[in-house]
C-alpha cells in the first residue's frame, strides 16, 4: 500500500510535446510509472517516448482511450489552470500540476471550481508524488530513496530531496513521498495527506516539512495532536527568514508578524511534534 | 509588484473610482505650476512604496502654489527609510467630513478574495484590527461569482454610511472589484475614502499591489515596477531568472531551489554563521546562469566564504561545476567556497572540480560548518 498513487495508477501527462514535459515523461517512463497517454492538442495521433505513448488532442478523449485516472502537468502558467479545468472535467480523480509560477487569482477560481467535484489537484508548483518502486508521477528523483514505511509530505521541491536522500543514508525508506508546492493558494494540503497516511498500512510514521508563510503547518499540529496517532517529524525551513520577502516561493513569505518560522515550530513542538534542527538531523528523530 | 500610489490611482480611475485632481510631478517648478492649475491649496505627497510617509514628513498640505514648491523642493531631496523620493503626487486638496478604509485582498487562509471595509479610515488598518477588530468588516467574495449587490449593501451598513450614498458607494466597490480582478492584484485599496465638503465620496489614497505571477498578461503594468525598493543585486538577478535576496552576513549562498536555500541559511545560522544572502538558482540552471550568480555574490565585498549547495534533480551537477569553473577563472575568485554537489550527475560535476581548489564536503552539516569556519578566517 501507498497514498495517492501505485503501481497500477495508469497516468496520462499534459503538455507531453514540451521540452519540460518530455524530458520528465521520459524519466517517469524509466522509473516504469505506467504511462498510458499524452495531451497535447494539436498534436494528437502523434506517438513519443520512441513510438510507445500516444498523444491525444484533448483529455476526454484520451481518458476515454485509455482509462487514464491521474494526470500531471507540465503546461506554461498562462495555460495551467485551463489545463486543470479540462483534467477535472473529464474526472480524472488526481491531478498533479508541476508548473511553477501560475497567478494567485487563477487558483482561486480553480479551488471554487474543484468544491463540488471529485478530483485531488496536488500542487501547483510542486514535485509531485513518488512511491519508491512503484511509481513516480513528476519531477522527484528516483535514485535517492527505496521503499519503506516513512510517509513523506512538503511544501518544497529540492528541501524534500535532501531529505529522502539523508533518510537513504540512514537506511530508511519511503512509503510515499508527495510534494503539495510552494504556492499560496494551493490543492491538497497537509492535513488531508496527514489524514491519509494515518490510514495507511504501510505508513508507520511521516515525516513533515513546512516553511514560512501562511498558517498550514499550524492547522497540520492542530490536526495531529487529535487525530494522528503515527509518530511524526517536522522541519520548517525559513528560521533566519527577513519578514517581508518572498523567499523564491510565492507563499513563503512572512506577512506582518505571521506566518513565522519560530512561531510554526512552537506550536508544533506544543502539540508534541519533534522538531529537527536541520534536514540531516531528521532520521535520528524517528522511531 | 507594488504600485505607487499615483499609478494605483490612475488605475482606479480607469474603473470610475473618483479621485482628487492632480499630476506627478518630477521637480518644484512643475509642482508650483501643478498647484497653480489646481487653484493653490494641494496636497504634495512624496511617491515611495514605504508606508509611513505622512509621519516621515513626506505628504505637507500647501496653502499657496509657492508653499507648494517649497515643499516640493523639501520632499524631493528626501530620502524616506532609505528610499529615495524622485517623484511627487500634486492632489487638490480636499476638505474631509469622514474617513472610511476600503480594500480587496487575497485571503490566503479562505483561499479566496475578502472585502475589508472599515469606519475606521486613514488609519492602519492592521493596528485597528488588532486594537478594534470590531471595527472591520470582512466580506468574501466567490470568485466565479464575483462581488453581488448585497454583499456590497452590507458592507455600507457594516460602515454606517448614510444611505444617500450607498449608490456611490456601491459603484465604487464595484470599480475596486473590477480592478482587482483585471490587474491580477493581490491587494486593491482605498485609505482613506472620505466623504468631502460637497457630499460626495472621493479616494484620497491608494494602493494596489499586483501578483509577480500575471505579469505575462499585464506587459503594460511590468513596465511600472520601481527599480528604487529592490536592491541592484535583486534586479542584477532578475534578469538571469535568479531570485537573490541580500542578508547581513558574509557567507554567501547560490543554492537550487527555494526550500533548500532557506535550509542552508538557516543551517549556517545553526552552526554560528550567517548568510549573506538567499540566492535560488532554479531548476536546470545553465553553466552561464551559475556564472552569473557567483558574480552576484561577489559584488557583496562582505563575502568572506561562499557555499554552494546543489541537490541535481532537474538540475545536473556537471552543468553547476562548468558554471563554478567559469566564473572562478574569469574572476579570478580568491574567497574560499565550499561545494557540496549531490543527485544528477555528481560524479561528473566531482570529476570537473578535482583539480580546482575547492573544498567539498558530503554532508550538509559538514559543509555548513566548513563554510562557518572558513567565513571566520580559518583554514579548511
Amino acid at each position: 500500500m501507498s497514498i495517492l498513487a501505485h503501481k497500477n495508477t495508469k497516468l496520462l501527462v499534459q503538455g507531453i510535446t514540451g521540452n519540460e514535459g518530455l524530458f520528465h515523461s521520459q524519466q517517469m517512463f524509466q522509473y516504469k510509472t505506467n504511462i498510458v497517454a499524452g495531451v497535447s492538442p494539436g498534436k494528437g495521433g502523434e506517438w513519443v517516448l520512441d513510438g510507445k505513448i500516444p498523444v491525444f488532442d484533448s483529455v476526454r478523449s484520451a481518458v476515454e482511450m485509455t482509462g487514464a485516472d491521474a494526470s500531471v502537468i507540465f503546461v506554461p502558467a498562462r495555460y495551467c489552470a485551463d489545463a486543470i479545468y479540462e483534467a477535472v472535467d473529464a474526472d480524472i480523480p488526481l491531478v498533479v500540476c508541476i508548473t511553477e509560477g501560475v497567478p494567485v487569482q487563477d487558483m482561486m477560481r480553480v479551488k471554487r471550481f474543484l468544491a463540488h467535484k471529485k478530483t485531488r489537484i496536488i500542487g501547483p508548483n510542486c514535485p509531485g508524488i513518488l512511491t519508491p518502486g512503484e511509481t513516480k508521477i513528476g519531477i522527484i528523483p528516483g535514485n535517492i530513496t527505496f521503499p519503506g514505511n516513512v510517509g513523506v509530505i512538503s511544501r518544497s521541491g529540492t528541501l524534500t530531496y535532501e531529505v529522502l536522500y539523508a533518510l537513504k543514508q540512514a537506511d530508511r525508506g519511503v512509503s510515499t513521498c508527495i510534494g503539495i508546492g510552494g504556492d499560496p493558494i494551493k490543492g491538497v494540503g497537509f492535513v488531508e495527506l496527514l489524514e491519509m497516511f494515518e490510514a495507511d498500512a504501510q505508513t508507520d510514521q511521516i515525516v513533515m516539512i513546512g516553511e514560512i508563510g501562511g498558517n498550514e503547518e499550524e492547522a497540520a499540529a492542530e490536526y495531529i495532536s487529535r487525530y494522528v496517532t503515527k509518530p511524526v517529524v517536522a522541519f520548517i525551513a525559513g528560521v533566519t527568514a527577513p519578514p517581508g520577502k518572498r523567499m523564491g516561493h510565492a507563499g513563503a513569505i512572512i506577512e506582518g508578524k505571521e506566518g513565522t518560522a519560530q512561531e510554526k515550530i512552537k506550536t508544533l513542538e506544543a502539540s508534541g511534534i519533534r522538531v529537527a534542527q536541520h534536514p540531516e538531523q531528521i532520521p535520528s528523530l524517528l522511531a | 509588484m507594488k504600485l505607487q500610489e499615483y499609478q494605483s490611482k490612475q488605475i482606479f480611475a480607469r474603473y470610475g473610482i473618483p479621485i482628487p485632481k492632480g499630476r506627478i510631478a518630477g521637480t518644484s517648478s512643475e509642482v508650483k505650476l501643478i498647484a497653480e492649475e489646481l487653484g493653490g491649496r494641494v496636497v504634495v505627497k512624496s511617491q515611495v512604496l514605504v508606508g509611513g510617509r505622512g509621519k516621515a514628513g513626506g505628504i505637507r498640505l500647501a496653502k499657496t502654489p509657492e508653499e507648494a514648491q517649497e515643499f516640493a523642493t523639501a520632499i524631493l531631496g528626501m530620502e524616506i527609510k532609505g528610499l529615495p523620493v524622485r517623484k511627487v503626487l500634486v492632489d487638490e486638496a480636499v476638505s474631509i467630513t469622514k474617513e472610511f478604509y476600503i480594500g480587496i485582498v487575497n485571503d490566503r487562509v479562505h483561499q479566496m478574495p475578502v472585502l475589508i471595509a472599515s469606519g475606521a479610515g486613514g488609519m492602519d488598518i492592521e493596528e485597528v484590527a488588532q486594537k478594534n477588530p470590531e471595527k472591520i468588516i470582512r466580506i468574501h467574495i466567490d470568485p466565479l461569482l464575483g462581488l453581488c449587490d448585497f454583499q456590497m449593501r452590507n458592507a455600507a451598513i457594516g460602515i454606517d454610511l448614510p444611505r444617500g450614498l450607498w449608490k456611490s458607494f456601491i459603484e465604487v466597490i464595484k470599480g475596486l472589484w473590477k480592478a482587482y480582478v483585471d490587474c491580477d492584484a493581490t491587494l486593491a485599496e482605498i485609505n482613506p475614502l472620505v466623504i468631502n465638503s460637497e457630499n460626495h465620496l472621493v479616494a484620497l489614497d491608494a494602493k494596489v499591489i499586483i501578483d509577480d505571477n500575471s505579469l505575462f498578461r499585464h506587459s503594460d503594468l511590468g513596465d511600472l515596477r520601481d527599480m528604487d525598493s529592490d536592491e541592484p543585486a535583486e534586479i542584477e538577478a532578475r534578469k538571469f531568472g535568479v531570485t537573490f535576496i541580500k542578508m547581513n552576513g558574509n557567507i554567501g549562498c547560490m543554492v537550487n531551489g527555494a526550500g533548500l536555500a532557506m535550509a542552508t541559511m538557516d543551517i549556517l545560522n545553526l552552526f554560528g554563521g550567517e548568510a549573506a544572502n538567499f540566492l535560488d538558482i532554479g531548476g536546470g540552471a545553465t553553466s552561464e546562469k551559475v556564472a552569473a550568480s557567483l558574480k552576484i555574490i561577489l559584488s557583496d565585498h562582505k563575502v568572506k566564504s561562499i557555499f554552494i549547495n546543489i541537490f541535481g534533480g532537474i538540475t545536473r551537477c556537471d552543468e553547476v561545476a562548468k558554471g563554478i569553473l567559469l566564473a572562478s577563472n574569469d574572476l579570478k575568485i580568491k574567497i574560499p567556497m565550499v561545494v557540496r554537489l549531490i543527485g544528477t550527475n555528481q560524479a561528473e560535476g566531482q570529476q570537473i572540480l578535482q583539480n580546482a581548489n575547492f573544498t567539498s564536503a558530503d554532508t550538509l552539516a559538514q559543509a555548513a560548518q566548513l563554510a562557518v569556519s572558513l567565513a571566520k578566517g580559518k583554514k579548511s
